[in-house]
């Protein structure tokens, strides 16, 4: 018998498997940056500009957000760098005010559409059956109706308010996070270790946020940053349109709209927070393919 | 090639004498985490026209990467850093990508481990048979189509005529790793590597192919690498065997002589691992047995999978079900767990019947019946480190926390023989198969069950590793005195571990009782087919076994054929 222990330690000998050192989170992560591609790392600068700028709005903002400064369609000048808006208040203020609502809305917005569609999706996945029917055939019917269409109608409805804003965009959006999450968990739910679980008598809640959730983490990630530019758009429409942030509040969409006589005069001014749109839009979607392409584990030789 | 032994040599029978491959010093890279580390770590191999090599080894040996070099092909992620290929005088090294295309799939076939994921879905065999002579320009379609006919025959396909014309799901998976066989001699290559053809295979179907291979390897004079992990089938197949491990060789020789002298201790402790035996348990005594399925019928839908199945386990006992791939065992332990609720009969725990569905079960009920699986990757979740796999059962049933669990789940790692500092906090991406393996037994031990149900856990891993986690099995069952269900198609597993063996075909039970009874005959038909068809260490066994079959045959006593014909 001594002699078998002896072949047993050599064996395990083969069976050892030495993981790289566990090297700290932050130097991981460090590494990774460094490495990163120019386009993500110019995403990641966009985006963190933007979140400085929306957390210091008050400290960066020569002016209040709703104060009247000067006269109507002042030109760029020393006093007002990008001069003034229909109403004289100052354009660059209300540009940084502007971040600072239009994106902390979107964020918010975003994380209930992932809260509502993400668990959704993870429970029809792992109850199946008529509870993945039911609420599948809902966000059928949701989806059925173009998006703006159905939130204009909606916004009609029950008045134009911040959270009733929030809530409509979070329920319609979290429709396209429900199937993506019931579709990435399916994959993990007929995995032997839920199996075991279900086995064990887990309940729905822990086999839900402890064995599926962390698997399907990196897919539901990337979509994040997406749904979270389809939210800051569609906000920025229905602004534009009127139905959504109300003022004086600062908003680019509905700055995009009160300022856009000025085009006519071949002033660039109303388009810079189209331009803010668009910039953040792209530096997010350049962050999310990064993302994607790291958790999928892709190697650009396949 | 030394054959200076008297046997007869098939590749020396046929006048094999010129080199047909020769490797020098060959290096291979492979990548991992943006590094480079050797594979394949300066390797020698020479093969001549009409011999067969085998090459054997634990998984990452090195064995598969040597196959794809012998084409001059490295997988993505891998590169041929340093030595020489030279095929029939061509170097294989310096040849362009054009000219290695040429030669691939006409003069080098490759057959790979599962032919169900090799074949194209959406085209019919005959098709996919079809390409490489055609696209090589060695045929027309026409003069493949009825080549292919006169193959399919060769290899003792069932209706050579028509079944080319059915898609690679309509046939089974013996006769698909067949067709492919078949598809590789398409152009009559000098040269074909078979990357482990018969792994995902049923014993009694394996013995096919393995026939239909070496006869067509014969017929044509073709040289052959032949990739396994599986010793008693490379004593069937090769004239020449070299063992790699960690891509060194550790040892090379003519099969015969391999066999009978191994020199290296390596070696040796490969051939060794069928030694294995669990000490007998005495036949219990007490009356009620520990699980009992009662004349239990179950169905998937309206298709009936069991009928009227019924059997017991004892307190300390191995019952060792054995079968090939849908004969039910699965299906069993299914009903057991409660996963699948049986349509008639019932499933005993220490005389009570427990509910059929795992949902209406008791806590403590589910905490007895545990469960191992047969793949360690999927068993575990990877997002877990290894102290919440372990410690959830401990707080689940047993309500342990804080230093109490962390106790626990430490003296369960030393256990399972695993050095708790090192691994409690791993994430089973940073373990290995014969790792992870252990921790799911340790998963299943920590809920403290009576009875543990092993569903071909050792199927996916290293002879050495497997024999490693049956004693792990063995040695935990004695301690704690256990009750297995052994699910299996191994039947060297099952000598190994089992007190009483349950033979199960096509959801029936054919025969059941203690382990000696079972492997002495008379047995029942499909029993001894099975038993017969287990691949041994002497290189002429399939030999004897087909000549034997086939004077049984003629004598027109009956030979069950296997679930493949």
């Amino acid at each position: 018998m001594t002699e078998r222990t002896e072949t047993d330690s050599s064996l395990s000998a083969s069976e050892a498997f030495v993981p790289a050192v566990r090297a700290g989170i932050w130097s991981v992560v460090g590494r990774e940056l460094w490495k990163a591609p120019f386009s993500a790392k110019f995403g990641l600068l966009v985006v963190v500009a933007y979140v400085v700028v929306a957390v210091f709005a008050p400290v960066l903002a020569p002016f209040g957000e709703s104060e009247i400064v000067g006269s109507e369609y002042e030109p760029w000048s020393e006093d007002f760098l990008l001069g003034t808006d229909n109403l004289g208040r100052d354009m660059l203020t209300r540009l940084i005010y502007g971040a600072r609502n239009t994106i902390g809305i979107a964020f918010v917005t975003t994380c209930l559409a992932f809260l509502i569609g993400g668990f959704g999706g993870i429970l029809a996945a792992i109850l199946g059956g008529w509870t993945d029917q039911l609420l599948s055939r809902l966000v059928d019917v949701l989806m059925a109706i173009p998006q703006l269409i159905f939130a204009l109608l909606l916004l009609t409805i029950v008045g134009t308010s911040v959270p009733a804003l929030v809530g409509i965009i979070a329920v319609l959006d979290s429709t396209r996070v429900y199937r993506l999450a019931r579709a990435v968990s399916m994959n993990v739910v007929v995995m032997d270790f839920v199996e075991a679980s279900r086995l064990r008598g887990e309940g729905i809640v822990w086999i839900a946020t402890r064995e599926v959730l962390p698997n399907i983490l990196p897919p539901l990630a990337a979509e994040f940053g997406l749904r979270f530019c389809f939210v800051f758009l569609l906000i920025s429409a229905l602004s534009f349109l009127g139905l959504g942030i109300q003022p004086p509040t600062a908003d680019w969409g509905s700055m995009v709209r009160d300022n856009a006589t000025l085009i006519t005069y071949s002033d660039i001014t109303p388009l810079l927070p189209a331009a803010a749109i668009a910039l953040l839009t792209v530096g997010v979607n350049f962050v999310v393919d990064w993302f994607l392409h790291k958790s999928s584990g892709l190697r650009d030789d396949h | 090639m030394t054959t200076e032994t008297g046997t007869t040599e098939r590749g020396a029978a046929n006048g094999g004498g010129d080199v047909l491959l020769e490797m020098r010093g060959l290096r291979i890279e492979g990548q991992s985490d943006e590094q480079w580390s050797d594979i394949v770590k300066g390797l020698d191999l020479t093969l001549r026209r009409g011999e067969v090599l085998g090459l054997i080894g634990e998984s990452g040996a090195g064995k598969s990467t040597m196959g794809l070099a012998a084409m001059g092909y490295a997988r993505p992620g891998c590169r041929i850093s340093g030595g020489s290929i030279l095929f029939d005088g061509m170097d294989l090294m310096t040849a362009s990508e054009d000219q290695k295309r040429s030669l691939r799939g006409a003069r080098i076939a490759y057959v790979a481990q599962s032919a169900a994921a090799s074949f194209n879905p959406a085209h019919k065999l005959i098709e996919q048979y079809a390409e490489m002579p055609v696209r090589h320009g060695l045929k027309s379609r026409t003069e493949a189509n009825a080549d292919a006919v006169e193959l399919f025959g060769r290899l003792r396909l069932p209706d050579p005529e028509g079944i080319g014309f059915r898609y690679p799901h309509q046939v089974s998976g013996g006769q698909l790793q067949r067709a492919m066989t078949a598809m590789a001699m398409s152009c009559r290559p000098d040269l074909i590597i078979f990357d482990e053809p018969t792994t995902a295979l049923d014993v009694t179907t394996q013995i096919e192919v393995l026939a239909t291979i070496r006869d067509i390897v014969d017929q044509f004079n073709t040289a052959a690498i032949y990739i396994t992990h599986d010793l008693a089938v490379v004593a069937q197949m090769a004239d020449r065997i070299m063992v790699l491990r960690y891509g060194e060789l550790v040892e090379e020789a003519e099969t015969r002589r391999m066999l009978s002298a191994p020199t290296q201790d390596y070696t040796k402790s490969l051939w060794a691992v069928r030694s294995f035996q669990k000490q007998a348990v005495m036949a219990p005594e007490e009356a009620t047995p520990l699980v009992k399925v009662d004349h239990v019928t179950a169905a998937y839908g309206d298709t009936p999978v069991l009928h009227d199945i019924s059997f017991e386990i004892h307190r300390g006992r191995t019952v060792a079900v054995v079968g090939e791939s849908g004969s039910g065992k699965s299906t069993t332990a299914r009903v057991i767990t409660g996963l699948l609720p049986p349509v008639s009969g019932q499933v005993l725990f220490d005389g009570k019947p427990l509910p059929g569905d795992y949902r209406q079960r008791s806590k403590d009920q589910l905490r007895h019946a545990q469960m191992i699986y047969q793949m360690p990757d999927t068993a575990i979740n990877p997002r877990q480190r290894v102290r919440d796999i372990i410690g959830r059962p401990l707080s689940f049933y047993l309500g342990l926390n804080g230093r109490e669990r962390e106790q626990r789940v430490r003296g369960l790692l030393e256990m399972i023989e695993l050095d708790p500092d090192a691994f409690i906090d791993r994430f089973p991406g940073e373990l290995s198969g014969g790792q992870k393996q252990r921790i799911c037994i340790a998963r299943a031990l920590a809920a403290e069950p009576a009875f543990i149900i092993c569903d071909e856990v050792t199927s996916a891993l290293d002879q050495l590793v497997a024999e490693g986690i049956l004693k792990l099995l063995d040695r935990i069952q004695r301690e704690l005195n256990l009750a297995y269900m052994f699910i299996t198609h191994d039947i060297a597993t099952v000598r190994a571990v089992s007190d009483e063996v349950i033979v199960m075909y096509q959801g029936r039970i054919v025969e059941q009782g203690p382990k000696d009874e079972m492997f002495t005959p008379p047995h029942h038909d499909y029993t001894d087919l099975l038993l017969s068809s287990v691949p041994e260490m002497d290189p002429d066994w399939l030999d004897t076994l087909l000549a034997e079959r086939a004077a049984r045959k003629e004598r027109g006593e009956s030979v069950m054929a296997s679930g493949d014909q």
